[in-house]
């Protein structure tokens, strides 16, 4: 029974081009008004996708009873689906494989924007086929993303790169800005798909492999303008109230959040300005190497020499190239990243605060007896449930997400470590001094002049000041 | 110390040069051909310091210390400078033990009147330069005072340097001003504006004058002046850029160094990653304090380039000087060509060139036999000395340009090999940086993936 209720939930959040399983009549009407047809249409999130497998829906189904906060329909979740949270990953079962490329400017008479191609490859059942194709826009992926905090308040759903980048950037569609972005928004949906549960979202599903039109009406569905203004003041009204009856853990979460989101916002601006940095040097660099050239043009007998300097600070240029582009692409991207998903992290706080607080109104207004007593309680009791799902979800996602967050920041430090390691391997001039030695020694005229000034081969002709030139010799 | 009159017509007679330096370390001399045959004389040193037996031992020069002092400048103002110390020590042969025989202080300007007496003095030498009298290219961490420590630190080192190169050169080192210096403190000034060389300078103008008016400088010292131009402005335009890459690589490294503080204080809320945090977050410290010793080294690098800066002016000095005899020599010449013209004219009667005589002739009447035959004579007196002269010039003129090339040609030598010798010694500079970047990275790779 629970079974069934929960299949027309299910199917009512939107209309797949094809159906998933053939288990239900609802989910095969391929057109998109028909979408009437479910009762449950206007709040419901439940993201069950129906599998052939019972024992895996089940499964999987227990971390999936997060409720649209905003909806006062209590969807049932039995309590004993809720012990089971435990989100991993697993890279070996991974069945859905994205990629985002080919960014394509589109210019019609109002505006000009960007669509990016989604390729979707995937061997899961509840697909039509195993392979789609389809165009979207920036605003399409923040519509999608929309959806999943909506029927998802308390996990953390990734970030989406900025709308727009507020320093620097002086056209919208700059090359490296449209490159830097489609890899975010590839990162945005390959995310989503390795998330135990976000992956099963039907919006998400419906994102990958709708056509445009079908897309634009989906869009369409959903909570009306109204509706979602009387939630954002009720969700003002009770945030203040949420931060008041945290839990401890909670308490020790949003501590982490604040300290973590400042620390990973400095060290965005560090590296980018070491970026900069490293660029301003590599310019200055590609100016000094050919005025060594340009000298030995005038010295007879220091053309190797200054040959020499010339090409080590030419591979000097060289090394220096690599080196920032190593780090625009392993390290920034990823610390970035996680600047945006610090964001995100106090906005899942705030979900987080706001439904405890409806449950603490509601237990408030039944203490000073307003209201109707009964009515009261079974609310109450509702909401107790979705309090504590919502933050079983939350420490999971926590659990999950604090292992991905270490994962990834040590792999970019490492890398950016080995970049640097090489960047001095590389620049190193070892031949060049070694030569330069030899060809010196071998000058008879040199060694002449100085066996007739009484100096050994290997003695400089250089004055020495106390202890400051040495002896190329004896520099270590 | 002896207190002979200054004599500075008189060279000293050719003593055995010996090598002069630094007792640790490298010898070092610009020998010039010249001083190989007098190699032999060897008399072994009495101890007692003269004049003459100066420069029979080997004889260290210490530029050591530096020191603030206030006094009282020439307009009875109070002024702050600083004082570099000096210090001469012989040598013994045998043993290599070195002793104090002279120690005393000396400011800037007091270099300055040295050299500018040398240039006055040596005109056919390319005198050693100066360090630089104001920090000049200089990169945002070095201050333009001359006031500040590792200013006056690097201006003591080239103090040094140049110290040793005058008393290495061939010519130069038996200059007895140049021994005055190191060896009497008291006086000295007086004792070089005594010689009047201020007064011998050639004046500007008129070395300015003879560069735009000469019309046969010898050729080699034509290619040599444009060559002084050109390495010149190279080295000046080397120094500029390396200022500006010194400055960009500064900032690489120092920002690096935020990483630390700020991987210290994320360290504090994690615990897995913590240790490795902090640990990487000290060897971003590591790192970012590293470019200071790099950065100090590379200025002493810069200033061995400068002082080739400097030489350059002193070649042109020479150059300036060539063709201030050669115009003096053509002006001679031509002055004894139009001499003798006119007396040829006042032979023969005819008059060809323009002449007051000639003017006042027609003016107020012909000049008596008599007259005449007085002004020939005095022509002829004139052309005779004119005839000297012009052979004393011409072989003064020779004279210059055959040791002039020849001090030139030892100065090539040894431009070549510091040119070389410093070059080679920035790519050392340059593997040592690399190095401790290797060594510094592979550490805090190591606390990464530790984390």
């Amino acid at each position: 029974m629970e079974g069934e209720r929960r299949a027309s939930p299910e199917r009512s959040s939107g209309l797949p081009a094809g159906g998933a399983g053939g288990e239900n009549p609802g989910d095969r009407s391929p057109l998109p008004g028909s979408s009437g047809s479910s009762a449950l249409l206007q709040a419901d999130v439940l993201d069950l996708d129906e599998d052939e497998d019972d024992l895996e829906v089940f499964s999987k189904d227990a971390s999936l009873m997060d409720m649209n906060s905003f909806s006062p329909v209590m969807p049932t979740s039995p309590l004993s689906m809720i012990n089971q949270v435990k989100f991993e990953d697993e890279p070996d079962l991974k069945d859905l494989f994205i990629t985002v490329d080919e960014p394509e400017s589109h210019v019609t008479t109002i505006e000009t924007f960007i669509t990016y191609r989604i390729v979707t490859k995937t061997s899961r059942g509840e697909f039509d086929s195993s392979e789609f194709e389809v165009r979207r826009r920036y605003q399409d992926f923040l519509w999608l993303k929309g959806k999943l905090e909506e029927a998802h308040p308390t996990l953390i759903i990734p970030p989406l790169p900025e709308k727009f980048i507020v320093k620097g950037m002086v056209e919208r569609f700059n090359d490296d800005f449209i490159e830097t972005r489609r890899k975010a928004l590839h990162k945005f949906l390959n995310r989503i798909a390795d998330h135990p549960t976000l992956t099963f979202n039907e919006d998400f599903k419906i994102f990958l492999t709708a056509q445009a039109r079908e897309l634009s009406s989906h869009k369409k569905q959903g909570p009306g303008l109204l509706s979602k203004m009387g939630q954002t003041v009720r969700a003002v009204a009770l945030s203040m109230r949420g931060v008041k009856s945290r839990p401890e853990e909670f308490m020790e979460m949003n501590d982490f959040i604040e300290i973590f989101s400042q620390k990973i916002n400095l060290i965005d601006k560090i590296s980018q300005r070491i970026y900069k940095e490293e660029r301003e040097y590599f310019d200055e660099m590609k100016e000094y190497g050919p005025i060594h050239i340009l000298w030995s043009a005038s010295e007879e007998d220091l053309v190797d020499t200054l040959s020499g300097v010339a090409s080590c600070i030419d591979k000097c240029c060289k090394a220096t190239e690599k080196r920032m582009s190593g780090l625009s692409e392993a390290l920034l991207p990823v610390v970035h990243e996680y600047v945006l998903y610090s964001e995100m992290l106090m906005g899942v706080m705030k979900r987080r605060d706001q439904i405890q607080a409806e449950l603490d109104s509601k237990v408030e207004a039944l203490t000073y007896k307003k209201g109707d007593s009964d009515l009261l309680t079974e609310e109450i009791g509702k909401l107790e449930d979705k309090v504590e799902c919502a933050n079983n979800a939350l420490k999971a996602d926590w659990e999950r997400w604090k292992q991905n967050m270490q994962n990834d920041i040590k792999s970019a430090f490492t890398d950016m470590a080995e970049e640097n390691i090489h960047y001095y391997e590389q620049r190193q001039p070892e031949a060049f001094v070694w030569d330069a030695w030899t060809l010196e020694g071998r000058s008879q005229k040199t060694m002449n002049l100085k066996r007739s000034a009484g100096m050994t081969d290997e003695e400089s002709w250089l004055p020495k000041a106390s202890g400051r030139w040495e002896l190329c010799g004896s520099y270590k | 110390m002896e207190q002979a009159p200054p004599d500075l017509e008189r060279i000293l007679q050719p003593a055995p040069v010996e090598p002069l330096g630094q007792h640790d370390a490298g010898l070092e001399t610009a020998v010039g051909e010249e001083a190989e045959g007098a190699r032999d004389d060897e008399r072994p040193g009495d101890g007692t310091m003269t004049e003459n037996n100066f420069w029979l031992k080997k004889i260290e020069i210490n530029v050591s210390e530096a020191e603030k002092r206030t006094g009282r400048n020439a307009m009875n103002m109070q002024e702050t400078y600083t004082a570099y110390l000096i210090e001469t020590r012989s040598v013994e042969h045998i043993d290599g033990q070195s002793v104090l025989t002279d120690s005393l202080w000396r400011r800037y300007s007091e270099f300055e009147l040295l050299r500018n007496y040398l240039l006055v003095y040596y005109p056919h030498i390319v005198v050693p330069p100066l360090p630089e009298k104001r920090a000049e290219f200089v990169w945002h961490k070095l201050s333009a005072d001359n006031m500040d420590p590792d200013f006056v630190e690097r201006r003591r080192i080239g103090l040094e340097n140049f110290l040793l190169r005058v008393a290495s050169h061939p010519i130069l080192c038996r200059d007895k001003i140049f021994y005055l210096f190191l060896t009497q403190e008291g006086n000295w000034k007086e004792t070089v504006n005594e010689t009047g060389f201020q007064l011998k300078a050639d004046s500007r103008l008129k070395a300015l004058n003879a560069t735009f008016r000469v019309k046969n400088p010898d050729k080699r010292f034509t290619e040599l002046k444009h060559y002084s131009d050109e390495l010149q402005s190279v080295i000046s335009h080397l120094l500029r850029v390396r200022a500006r890459v010194a400055d960009r690589l500064y900032g690489v490294y120092k920002v690096h160094g935020n990483y630390g503080r700020v991987f210290s204080e994320w360290s504090a809320i994690e615990k897995e990653m913590g240790d490795g945090l902090q640990s990487a977050g000290h060897h971003m410290d590591v790192y970012a304090s590293s470019i200071d010793d790099i950065l100090e080294d590379e200025e002493h690098y810069a200033d061995q380039l400068k002082e080739y800066l400097f030489y350059a002016e002193a070649l042109r000095a020479v150059c300036r000087k060539h063709e201030l005899m050669q115009y003096d020599l053509e002006m001679a010449a031509q002055d004894l060509a139009s001499k003798k013209q006119q007396c040829e004219e006042l032979a023969t009667g005819t008059v060809r060139t323009f002449s007051l005589k000639g003017m006042t002739t027609k003016l107020f009447g012909q000049e008596t036999p008599e007259q005449r035959e007085a002004r020939v004579k005095v022509l002829e007196e004139q052309i005779s000395e004119g005839e000297q002269q012009l052979k004393s010039k011409n072989l003064e003129g020779r004279e210059f340009v055959k040791n002039a090339w020849a001090d030139i040609e030892r100065f090539k030598e040894q431009k070549n090999h510091d040119l070389k010798e410093a070059l080679i010694s920035y790519a050392v500079m340059q593997i040592s940086m690399c190095k401790k970047g290797i060594q510094v990275w592979t550490n805090a790779k190591e606390c990464f993936s530790k984390m």
